[in-house]
């Protein structure tokens, strides 16, 4: 039976990791994420988790060492943030085209420089088109849960593809919550043991990473991109298995009081929580104010997103990072296009929020809110804004 | 007899990850197709030392039953990194065609 249990999340997450039975856990410590394979190593020394723990020099050698390991036939897991991320950047689209079900957990915090250690998204959303199943926590229990799916998503024999859950650094990596925590029998009836589609081994020899000329390069991005959209069928299986369960409910956007709104904010990641307390307040105040919570980032769910925006007159798209000298923010630019061929479609606006640990309290979200019914009768100039920033 | 195709006709066919089930498959690439010089072994020079066979980065150097080494020309790639080390200068690159 689950536990109640009150923990620091990054703990908690490794936590959920072990009852996955990981056989191979390969990390290189770097703030926000640390306590996550920090953790796990206490669980392995502790005779908890019987796994090989490979303390590794680089991040780069860390997701080196999963993508060996998963392709002969090992259950891998990694963490990381920010610069750590970037130093994985080469091997992390070598291991989703080479299919292999590497979890990873992401501490988001802000890419350099200036040099900063806090949260913001840019990290993750700096790989973005890396072919990775890519989903967002917003608050301890869905780390752990999302921990948890992600092995069984990434595994299923229809999508061999690496995932990585990711939760804002500090905002929930270093905060204590009160969480539901499986049991190892729940997790066990629920996660069926990694059958790989081959290993490498030397009684049946196969050749993984091999070159691939021009004349089939063109099908392996058709092959990648298919593969990546089609495991939304799994991803809602398993969200579905989840909730019958675990009894918590899981889709690609959760909405609160949207049905009717006129207003939406659209958020990912730990900042609805924050917006969810600001959205029932202007409710109170008799505004017509609802949200999303964008959870699946890919593959990005164009279905869900059109249905969930029905009759509302503004979606006010709420960032944690910037496309520089591009249309603003990363989901931003997603939601616009997805409305492209829409006759019917909601005006959207683009604040950029809580850049590199910048705190983001409720009154903010008013503010947003504020402006976005303002918007319902004049459109704003500018397309998008970092919001509060000095000098603007 | 029907000429096996060198690679999958449509992207359904690819395997997962492009894994190749099929051992030492590579072999059927002639990557000598790319090569803009060929090296040439003269025997009266060459000491047996095999640093060719070493530095050769196609492993397409091997010794013949004489004990002198040659290049397998389906696979070298014209580099020129075995002349380069052959300290001795037995070998010399020259130009194809
Ligand atoms: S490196 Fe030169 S000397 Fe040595 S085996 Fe090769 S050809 Fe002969
Ligand atoms: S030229 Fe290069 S590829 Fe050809 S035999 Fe010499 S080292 Fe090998």
């Amino acid at each position: 039976m689950s536990k109640r249990i009150g923990m620091e999340i990054a703990l908690a997450a490794a936590e959920a990791v072990a009852l996955c039975k990981p056989d191979v856990v390969a990390a290189y410590p770097i703030t926000p994420n640390t306590h996550v394979p920090e953790h796990l190593s206490d669980i392995v020394a502790e005779g908890r988790l019987d796994a090989e723990f490979i303390c590794v020099e680089s991040e780069h050698s860390a997701l080196s060492a999963c993508c060996g390991a998963s392709g002969a036939g090992a259950r891998s897991f990694t963490a990381t943030s920010s610069q750590g991320l970037a130093y994985m950047s080469e091997i992390i689209p070598i291991a989703s085209s080479m299919r292999l079900p590497v979890v990873m957990i992401v501490g988001n915090r802000a890419l350099s420089g200036p040099i900063n250690i806090w949260n913001d998204q840019s990290d993750i959303m700096y790989q973005r088109d890396s072919g990775w199943i890519s989903m967002f926590a917003a608050n301890g229990q869905e780390t752990i849960d999302m921990a948890i799916q992600a092995f069984k998503i990434a595994e299923h024999r229809d999508v061999m593809l690496p995932v990585n859950v990711n939760l804002d650094g500090f905002q929930l990596t270093h905060v204590v919550e009160p969480m539901e925590m499986p049991d190892q029998k729940e997790v066990d009836s629920f996660l069926p043991p990694f059958k790989p589609i081959a290993t490498l081994h030397p009684d049946k020899i196969v050749s993984m990473g091999t070159l691939g000329l021009p004349e089939i390069f063109n099908e392996t991005a058709k092959s990648k991109d298919e593969i990546l959209k089609d495991s939304r069928r799994v991803i809602l299986e398993v969200w579905k298995e989840w909730e019958e369960k675990f009894g918590r409910k899981y889709e690609p956007i959760e909405a609160c009081e949207a049905r009717g709104s006129d207003v939406l904010l659209m958020t990912l990641g730990s900042m609805g929580e924050t917006a969810e307390v600001a959205v029932e307040e202007a409710r109170k105040d008799g505004i017509s104010v609802g949200l999303l919570k964008l959870k699946l980032w890919r593959p990005f769910p164009f279905e869900e997103l059109r249905k969930a925006v029905k009759g509302c007159k503004v979606l006010a798209v709420l960032d944690r990072a910037v496309s520089y000298g591009g249309p603003g923010g990363p989901v931003f630019s997603e939601v616009r296009s997805a409305f492209y061929d829409m006759q019917e479609r909601p005006v959207v606006i683009n604040e950029i929020i809580g850049l590199g640990g910048r705190d983001v309290p409720v009154s903010d979200f008013r503010k947003i809110i504020e402006k976005s019914v303002q918007a319902i009768k004049t459109k704003p100039e500018e397309e998008y804004e970092i919001f509060g920033v000095r000098g603007s | 007899m029907k000429k096996k195709k060198k690679w999958p006709e449509d992207w359904q066919d690819l395997n997962p990850g492009c894994m190749v089930f099929e051992p030492g498959s590579a072999r059927e690439y002639h990557t000598g197709s790319w090569r803009a010089e060929r090296p040439i072994f003269d025997e009266s020079k060459c000491i047996r030392c095999g640093v060719c066979y070493i530095f050769c980065p196609e492993g397409c150097i091997s010794q013949n039953k004489n004990g002198y080494f040659e290049a397998d020309l389906d696979y070298c790639k014209g580099c020129g990194i075995c002349a380069h080390e052959c300290w001795p200068r037995a070998i010399k690159m020259i130009e194809e065609g």
